[in-house]
């Protein structure tokens, strides 16, 4: 009976482990700063740096932190992309949202940052973005004549009935959020009382209760969108841990070589994870022996790539561009995990 | 009457294609309804955020799941 118990002790061991209350109380403030995101913010507004007329500094900028203010949802992404590239501001800042998008996902970063170290959490942010920034410029600067041969088609439209909140309100009821989420994960309890009275007067003073539900709902709704596969994510770290054979990460990442970076970046761009999965799993393999620079490596390759993916990305520009794509984030990847082991 | 569901599959998409048949059935219409998954195809419709609805040609409803009075209301016209 112990083949048969054996794993789900070692499953159970890693959830008491990889979602304790230290966890949770990092993780539950995010839902709700998700929701609020998915919600409040107007994609309108972000839309209008991504027209065709927009100016283009902007478009990259704006495309290089949008991501996850506009795709709280993963599956928007891939449209949302495509929008982009044929009706909007054209490829490089396509390519840009296209990155940032998966990989600068609030949650995943602020798990990371709790499970794996902040140093980790923090590289992989500013990681994320300014790869958004530079594999976006790349892609326009390498196909620079195509892009301008391309014609891009009439604008989409936007259908906008939210009446939107003003932003020193907005502005106002995240930093309350975000400060909560900041000082309760330091375990600064003063100051997250202090935070979340001022939250509490925000709401009380400037969002009406059917807007407050609609942030509630939303937060749930994520939260039961995502819970599952966190849990099936946990599960299978915990397998990793228990089962994988030490020898083979020690001898293929467990080093911050040249070539421990860059099979993490491949395997990390090739395998699909589901939001918020790999940073358990990638928690397992350093429990075995895997390095920071490759632990970086395939966090920042991870999230935006899978093979799945890269075909429903080939269905938009082509081959050409997609292996451009991908062999910049690898290589990209490689280099940062490099340049992090390194520190 | 076309009604095309502009999605990649998850779980928002698939609430829409319900609820779109629900409101079908409630007000007794018969209709076309086909599932648009292909990025290529959604953009060419003008919408970036999916889920959409599209009627007869026209987009209806993008960015969220319609409610179904929204969808009884974009049907009976």
């Amino acid at each position: 009976m112990t083949w048969l118990l054996d794993p789900l002790v070692h499953g159970w061991n890693a959830l008491l482990e990889y979602l304790s209350a230290h966890v949770l109380t990092c993780l539950i403030p995010a839902f709700f700063i998700a929701g609020a995101i998915a919600v409040f913010v107007s994609k309108d507004a972000v839309m209008k740096y991504f027209g065709p007329k927009a100016n283009r500094l902007l478009s990259y900028g704006v495309a290089s932190v949008s991501g996850t203010l506009l795709a709280v949802c993963s599956c928007t992404v891939l449209p949302l992309f495509t929008g982009i590239y044929k009706r909007g501001a054209g490829l490089g800042p396509a390519i840009a949202f296209l990155f940032s998008g998966p990989a600068i996902n609030l949650l995943a970063i602020v798990y990371s940052a709790r499970l794996l170290g902040l140093d980790i959490g923090i590289a992989r942010a500013v990681g994320a973005i300014s790869f958004s920034l530079v594999v976006g410029l790349l892609m326009a600067m390498i196909f620079r004549r195509e892009e301008q041969a391309r014609q891009i088609q009439a604008p989409a439209l936007t259908l906008s009935d939210k009446s939107e909140k003003k932003p020193p309100v907005l502005l106002a009821y995240f930093a309350t959020l975000v400060g909560i989420l900041v000082f309760g994960a330091a375990a600064r309890w003063w100051e997250t009382g202090v935070f979340t009275a001022g939250l509490v007067i925000v709401v009380g003073r400037w969002f009406s209760w059917a807007e407050v539900k609609e942030w509630l709902i939303a937060t749930w709704d994520f939260s039961k969108q995502i819970a599952p596969w966190l849990l099936g994510g946990v599960f299978i770290a915990g397998m990793i841990r228990a089962y994988m054979p030490q020898n083979w990460i020690i001898s293929t990442v467990g080093d911050n070589s040249l070539i421990s970076n860059l099979t993490a970046s491949v395997v990390g761009a090739f395998f699909y994870f589901a939001t918020l999965t790999e940073v358990p799993i990638v928690k397992s393999f350093m429990d075995l022996g895997m390095d920071k620079g490759p632990v970086l490596a395939l966090l920042l390759a991870g999230p935006a790539l899978s093979l799945p993916n890269m075909l429903v990305i080939r269905s938009v520009l082509g081959t050409r561009k997609t292996v451009a794509y991908v062999a910049l984030v690898i290589g990209l990847a490689t280099l940062a995990g490099m340049f992090f082991g390194s520190l | 009457m076309k009604i095309e569901i502009l999605g990649m599959g998850c779980p928002k998409c698939q609430k829409t294609e319900q609820l779109v048949k629900k409101a079908l059935e409630e007000l007794n219409l018969q209709a076309e309804i086909v599932k648009v998954t292909d990025p290529n195809e959604i953009a060419k419709r003008g919408v970036f955020f999916t889920p959409g609805v599209v009627v007869d040609g026209q987009v209806k409803s993008s960015g969220k799941v319609p409610s179904i009075g929204d969808l009884k209301k974009m049907l009976f016209q």
